[in-house]
């Protein structure tokens, strides 16, 4: 029964946060000292008249009680409010740059979590040897990299080769279902290959720690006993357990992954939420750029959720 | 999960200082490390006196290529490479250990507090940090930096107030522990009050692990400034290493060809995150390998500590 009282208190508390983060949001762009909406009433050159129109238009004559009410009210019906930029929803913005950003943060994470473990594994089995050294090394290099750097260097290496910017060839009239995907996934290699290198060395470097762990373990002595391969032991024994914390940690990166796509969608100028937040940046479109914080919030929290009901899964032993 | 682990017969106290130095010695990586952060720190901070050039002044042409002059040529002003980067690692070390400071200062305290006092203050600080916890810090970052403005200093506020989660839940944790010392309970038997116990045996039992601590912060507030001067929401007015990137991007350096423009910085900065990473590491590690994991944690995204997840240590 403690398992049902502890998936119903991570949910509360992912539902408080969620509430936390709503009305952080709220607050940080409606009490902030100049910010957005008081600048917007504040037009060059502006009659009272107009003045108080804009006030009364985003509803700033109301008290921030009212204002606070309203938000709330609107964000239950999903109403986000409208771009300042394109002058659509920022839900349908929001929905769009969602749908552009998800394939290419799975596809680099992906990419990571074969390479690190794969790498990670090696490294602790192959304690002491130059191998380790080198795959933590490396590992560590790629860590210490700044995202946008990296994206930038691969640039260097592979313009001409490959398309460095956006996420289609804008030339390509009516292209077949066939020349449409090679075009897709030629653009898309470079933006999931820096999003992957940045994440493959920090997936090694964890999946190397739980393995050492896990190998120092009672059982895996018990399992060399018996004499087992060691191929055997590392898959049948040792990962397992080893990717117990590996898969947990998999989840809560995901969502500051979204969160960290920001760079890499600049510097490829993948119209993903990353860059549609850089966008909001640029050209001040406050209303988008509060969606898009709430939303990567959100997620964040989700997989933070989501992490600590999968580790419960593997590991029924916590109940904190 | 620790609690399954057969615990290793510990180390008495009174070696941990002489644990750091020791691991120093022994460990490559620390030294190297060490070594990476000296040199950087030491051209950072004599950068006004070994600077080949000023800061402000063209000496060649735009994007002037590498030469014996200029062992890694010209930015798009035509400014000595060699000199930014001095400069740029200052500023950025700057923002690096003032940001860190803001964090330790908070997440410090917090974590003393609420470990030393547990119960109700425990409860409340460790919920309040569990939601700092969740919160995206490079979008929120930019949403303040777009608010208020880029700043140097709003730069350091905000990366100081995001990043202290993790100071204190390790800091709680070895508070709890050090609070149960046997000396802790007779310093408080004989009468000592609280400031007391926490000035003189709490906070000298902590301090090792809140500098190893610091350093991994150091790397991640310089990361984090480098992203946002990535995103033109740097401080328009200081030379950040996270500037000179930006700066040689928005003027097509690598259309033009110029790669010794861009190159270099952000080396730089992966040197001073390795440099940190390295140091960081291998004093956690040292102090407390219980915590083996935790240190990964520099990054955009923080992982928690893998053992010991929150009330459990």
């Amino acid at each position: 029964m403690r398992g049902a009282d502890y998936v119903i208190k991570r949910t509360a508390f992912a539902l408080v946060t969620v509430f936390v983060a709503v009305t952080l949001n709220f607050a940080l762009f409606r009490l902030a000292p100049g910010s957005a909406v008081t600048d917007l009433s504040r037009v060059p050159h502006a009659t009272p008249e107009l003045r108080q129109a804009l006030k009364k238009q985003f509803g700033l004559d109301k008290s921030k009680g009212a204002q606070y009410v309203i938000y709330l009210k609107q964000l239950v019906h999903g109403n986000l409010g409208v771009s300042f930029a394109n002058e659509q929803p920022v839900s349908t913005n929001l929905r769009v740059a969602l749908i552009n950003t998800l394939p290419m943060v799975l596809l680099g994470t992906l990419f990571a979590i074969i390479i690190g473990t794969l790498t990670g594994v090696i490294a602790a089995w192959r304690r002491g040897t130059p191998t380790e050294a080198l795959t933590v090394t490396s590992a560590l290099g790629f860590y210490s990299m700044p995202t946008h750097w990296l994206g930038l260097m691969l640039i260097i290496i592979f313009a001409g080769t490959l398309p460095t910017g956006g996420m289609t060839n804008e030339f390509l009239i009516n292209p077949s279902f066939w020349t449409h995907f090679r075009d897709l996934a030629a653009h898309i290699t470079l933006p999931s290959l820096t999003l992957g290198l940045v994440l493959y060395g920090e997936y090694t470097l964890i999946v190397r720690s739980a393995m050492l762990e896990t190998l120092g373990e009672d059982y895996i002595l018990t399992a060399r006993a018996k004499g087992l391969k060691p191929w055997t032991i590392v898959r049948r024994h040792a990962l397992r357990n080893a990717m117990l914390p590996v898969a947990t940690l998999v989840a809560l990166s995901l969502g500051y992954i979204v969160a960290g796509a920001i760079l890499i969608e600049t510097v490829f100028s993948w119209p993903g939420i990353g860059r549609a937040v850089y966008d909001a940046v640029l050209q001040r479109d406050y209303p988008m750029l509060q969606g898009a914080f709430l939303l990567l919030t959100i997620s964040v929290v989700f997989f933070n959720l989501v992490a600590d009901l999968l580790y419960f899964k593997l590991d029924p032993r916590i109940t904190e | 999960m620790s609690s399954v682990l057969i615990e290793a017969p510990t180390a008495p106290v009174l070696t941990r200082r002489g644990a750091v130095l020791r691991m120093l010695r022994r460990n490559p990586a620390a030294l190297i490390g060490s070594t990476i952060l000296l040199v950087i720190a030491f051209c950072a901070v004599f950068a006004p006196l070994i600077a080949p050039y000023g800061l402000h002044t063209q000496v060649g042409p735009v994007f002037g290529r590498p030469s014996w002059k200029h062992p890694v040529g010209l930015d798009d002003g035509g400014i000595d490479m060699v000199t930014l980067l001095m400069w740029g690692a200052r500023v950025s070390l700057i923002v690096g250990f003032a940001a860190t400071f803001v964090s330790m200062a908070i997440g410090g305290t917090v974590g003393v507090l609420a470990g030393y006092f547990g119960g109700k203050v425990d409860t409340i600080l460790m919920r309040i940090t569990d939601y700092f916890l969740v919160i995206p810090d490079v979008p929120l970052m930019i949403v303040v930096a777009a608010i208020w403005g880029p700043s140097l200093f709003h730069i350091v506020i905000v990366i100081g107030i995001l990043l202290w989660t993790g100071t204190a839940r390790v800091i709680r944790a070895q508070v709890k522990s050090v609070r149960e010392r046997v000396y802790v309970k007779r310093a408080r038997a004989l009468g000592a009050g609280h400031l007391r116990i926490v000035v003189r045996h709490v906070l000298p039992q902590v301090a090792p692990l809140l500098i190893a601590n610091t350093v991994l912060t150091v790397a991640v507030a310089i990361f984090d400034e480098t992203a946002l001067s990535f995103l033109g929401l740097g401080d328009p007015s200081r030379t950040s290493l996270g500037k000179v990137i930006e700066n040689a991007f928005e003027r097509a350096a690598i259309s033009s060809g110029a790669w010794w423009a861009i190159v270099p910085p952000g080396a730089l900065v992966a040197l001073i995150i390795l440099g940190c990473s390295l140091v960081g590491g291998s004093m956690e590690d040292a102090l407390n390998p219980r915590l083996r994991v935790a240190h990964l944690s520099a990054r955009t995204f923080r992982l928690r500590p893998l053992v010991g997840r929150g009330d459990a240590l």
